[in-house]
């Protein structure tokens, strides 16, 4: 097996605040092979959001967070670059898709401005006129073909299918090796969210990007991804390829999302037992004794 | 359909949008079965919210009327059309006062209405708390100590203590986790029954109108594509707009791929 | 209310402006216990010890006719804080009222209501109060109605502004939807969500007022003699400067202490309520 691009190690975050140490984070293993599309899937609170920012390295200056275990990008680890070179990282070899494309892109600019910004991350000499021929060809490659108005455009201008088209082109200009996606098409409408969805595998898989796919829709992380982690409270409680895991969900935190995700083919409101006892039941690994980690 | 609790006929709503007018319902005509839940689906932008805020009054349609119980309804609603009819909001974080105690969120609908005697209405406040799964004592704490469920259901105890017969939902459950969400449609359906309450679901979300709804009325661009059964609705979908909403819908399980992938299959016959 | 005195009291800053407004307070509510000559309040006269530097007993020297400085700036306290509370008290329910009916009610009434407003705004205070000042008599009473009149409209665009926002929150549609009355979605829902920045407001303008009317006396419009003023006292020593210093200084230096000490509580209050919601 090759190393992985990405390895998460034993990760812990705590907040430090008024009333002592919140740990939202107890130790999470996580791991992405080039090209792989790995989700983390969980409800709001669970600590997946934090893990992408942990990633980016856009906690790690916060003074009220401690941070504890590893995070490994490349085989380098993020806690012993400097500030400056993780940043460095963001935009140009790791870069993120947010769930709400409308709010993400700043609105004083035309999208073909914020292109240019974008390209020079990576190339810091890149023109202006340049840029606009690199966009119109990414923005083609995301289906949209009167490229040469949208650059001309400002975000309110266009659609919220479009500008989510806009980012997740921008976020791959640079051609990054890890594409971070918080929620994806959250805010956005069911079919627009599926075209959205659709266009994002193709690419990565044309592109050869790896993917860490962020969602509380488990329908949404089936559809996109290979491999699957289940995230509960800050660890993390169930792992597997997605198929496996969910043809046979073996702990009963993910047998619980799955009981209460309603069913296109009906069946009824479910019963959800009140219980979450069972829920810090150890971690399941479909992959446990296969080689793998 | 003679028992309709309300009928919606030939609404129409236009707004004025800086000079041109913007339709947002185009003659919709809707029946509502006493004690059934039909649901309004659609994208945004398709009028489900705009048909909602005439059901309640907020504003009044361009043409058209809605009877409620055989009755139109009056533009200037009376206090009992008020008690007759009631919201649960999509966001629980807004819909109930910050500055206000659960127990007084609550006693204001039975203070409006004169509903039970002045010294029972706390006793009131702490049986609808009850009535929707949430311990009495939540009457005196402040709105930001609750959960996000917690918040629906208080929200929905608001609605219960008009002792309505109509309650407008409008995405009760989008706002919220998907073990959540099931204990609160749970609680949904569960009232609908007990309470002999009717309801209009408005949701974006296919999978929940599914499991929660008898009828279904499909909204695209002001104006409804298609209308039925909710069972007939999702296994033999007629209009096109309908196919592709249900196909869009992400999935868990086998059968419910099977049943997307049988849908795209008559799509190309 | 416990929890925001312990933070205003836990931050060195708030600390402070808790420290500066407490003693104004209390030297206002003791001035009789305090004060060395409390017969210095009214109209005196000391030839013998008039114009003095500070010297014991006279700790802030004594002005041109013999008075205890430091006793006058007691008492002077004592009015301004009357001044300031009384000017709040009618300026703040009357702007709260017009800016909550303005932003709730919108259309015509908030036309009508928010260019009145607009009006008042328009005119810079002190003049306002120069010209209410100039017709009326120069008088305590009508002080404060010159400065009330021109203090209520902060209230009502601060007001309006927030009713605005709150109108579009959900509570108030649950509570109209409900058929709650105009009267209970105005006052019992949206004002409440109006108090914290009404009170961190209020907090900031009762140094502001203390000002307002020390430049109203200052310009000889104000409080009269021989009742004392920290405005009338700056005015009556400026002529004197540099030599009889202790004239101005030690009023100027209350004014500032007063002044000084209102706005740290109201900033600190601008925080822990803003936070709090």
């Amino acid at each position: 097996m090759s190393r992985p691009l990405l390895d998460i190690r034993d990760l812990t975050l705590g907040f430090k605040g008024w009333t002592g140490l919140t740990e939202v984070l107890h130790g999470i293993s996580l791991n992405i092979q080039p090209g792989e599309r790995v989700a983390l899937v969980g409800e709001s609170g669970s600590g997946k959001s934090v893990t992408a920012r942990i990633v980016l390295g856009m906690l790690q200056s916060l003074r009220s967070a401690r941070i504890g275990g590893t995070v490994e990008f490349d085989g380098r680890n993020l806690a012993q670059m400097s500030r400056a070179e993780r940043q460095q990282l963001r935009g140009t070899r790791i870069s993120m898709i947010f769930q709400d494309p409308t709010s993400s892109l700043n609105p004083v600019y035309r999208i073909g401005t914020q292109f240019h910004e974008v390209l020079k991350r990576e190339v810091p000499g890149f023109s202006y006129q340049e840029a606009m021929n690199r966009a119109a060809e990414i923005l083609r490659e995301v289906s949209i073909v009167d490229a040469e108005r949208v650059l001309n455009s400002y975000p309110f201008q266009l659609s919220g299918g479009m500008n989510q088209r806009v980012m997740i082109a921008m976020a791959l200009a640079n051609e990054p090796d890890l594409l971070l996606a918080d929620e994806p098409g959250t805010a956005l409408d069911v079919t627009v969210q599926a075209q959205t969805l659709d266009l994002m595998r193709r690419l990565v898989e044309q592109h050869n990007t790896a993917v860490l796919f962020i969602s509380h829709n488990l329908g949404v992380v089936r559809e996109f991804a290979d491999r699957v982690y289940v995230i509960y409270k800050g660890r993390i409680v169930e792992h597997g390829p997605t198929t496996a895991l969910f043809d046979d969900p073996r702990h009963p935190y993910t047998r619980a999302l799955m009981t209460a995700v309603p069913r296109l083919t009906g069946g009824g409101v479910p019963d959800i037992d009140d219980d979450a006892s069972a829920f810090s039941a150890p971690l399941v690994d479909h992959l446990a004794g296969e080689g793998r980690p | 359909m003679n028992d309709a609790l309300i009928s919606i006929r030939k609404v129409s709503k236009t707004f004025d949008a800086g000079g041109h007018a913007v339709k947002a319902l185009d003659n919709v005509s809707l029946d509502v079965e006493r004690g059934s839940c039909l649901a309004i689906v659609g994208e945004s932008g398709s009028g489900k919210s705009t048909l909602a805020n005439i059901v309640l009054g907020i504003y009044p349609p361009s043409s058209g009327e809605v009877m409620f119980d055989g009755e139109p309804l009056p533009a200037r609603r009376t206090k009992l059309n008020r008690r007759q009819i009631q919201l649960v909001q999509q966001n629980p974080l807004s819909s109930l006062n910050p500055k206000r105690s659960i127990g007084a969120s609550l006693r204001l609908a039975l203070d409006v209405h004169g509903i039970g005697e002045r010294a029972e209405r706390k006793d009131m406040v702490r049986a609808l708390l009850e009535e929707v799964d949430l311990p009495p004592e939540f009457a005196s704490r402040a709105p930001a100590a609750l959960s996000g469920g917690q918040r629906q259901r208080v929200a929905i105890a608001r609605a219960l203590a008009c002792q309505s017969e109509l309650v407008v939902l409008d995405e009760p459950t989008s706002a919220l986790d998907v073990l959540v969400q099931a204990r609160v449609l749970k609680l949904l359906s569960e009232l609908r029954p007990k309470r002999k309450l009717t309801y209009i679901f408005i949701t974006h979300d296919l999978a929940v109108v599914r499991n929660i709804a008898d009828r279904v009325a499909v909204f695209e661009k002001g104006r409804i594509v298609e209308t039925g059964p909710t069972r007939r609705l999702f296994e033999k979908p007629e209009h096109p707009y309908t196919r592709g909403l249900i196909g869009a819908v992400p999935v868990i399980t086998r059968e419910e791929l099977a049943l997307r992938a049988s849908l795209s299959t008559e799509e190309n016959t | 209310m416990k929890r925001t005195i312990s933070i205003l009291v836990a931050n060195p800053l708030s600390l402070l402006g808790v420290v500066l407004v407490a003693t104004v307070v209390l030297s206002a509510l003791f001035a009789d216990f305090i004060a060395p000559f409390p017969e210095h309040r009214g109209a005196v006269v000391d030839f013998a010890n008039f114009n003095k530097a500070p010297e014991w007993p006279y700790l802030m020297g004594t002005d041109l006719v013999g008075r205890d400085i430091f006793s006058r700036i007691l008492y002077a306290y004592r009015i301004s804080l009357i001044l300031g509370v009384v000017v709040l008290a009618i300026a703040v329910p009357v702007g709260v009222t017009v800016g909550l009916v303005a932003g709730y009610f919108g259309g015509w009434t908030e036309y009508v209501l928010m260019r009145i407003t607009d009006i008042f705004l328009s005119i810079p205070p002190l003049v306002l109060a120069m010209s209410i000042m100039g017709v009326l008599e120069p008088t305590l009473a009508n002080g404060m109605l010159a400065v009330t009149v021109m203090w209520w409209p902060w209230y009502t665009r601060l007001v309006y502004n927030i009713t605005r926002s709150e109108r579009e929150e959900g509570y108030v549609l649950a509570a109209e939807v409900i058929g709650a009355s105009p009267l209970h979605v105005i006052f019992r829902e949206i004002l409440p969500n109006c108090v914290p920045a009404v009170v961190t407001k209020m907090t900031l303008d009762l140094g502001f007022v203390i000002l307002i009317a020390s430049s109203l006396s200052f310009l000889g419009l104000g409080v009269q003699p021989p009742t004392p003023d920290l405005g009338s006292m700056v005015a009556d020593g400026a002529k004197y400067l540099p030599d009889s210093w202790w004239l101005t200084v030690f009023p100027g230096l209350a004014i500032l202490v007063a002044v000084f000490g209102f706005n740290l509580i109201g900033d600190a209050l601008r925080d822990i309520l803003g936070a709090d919601q």
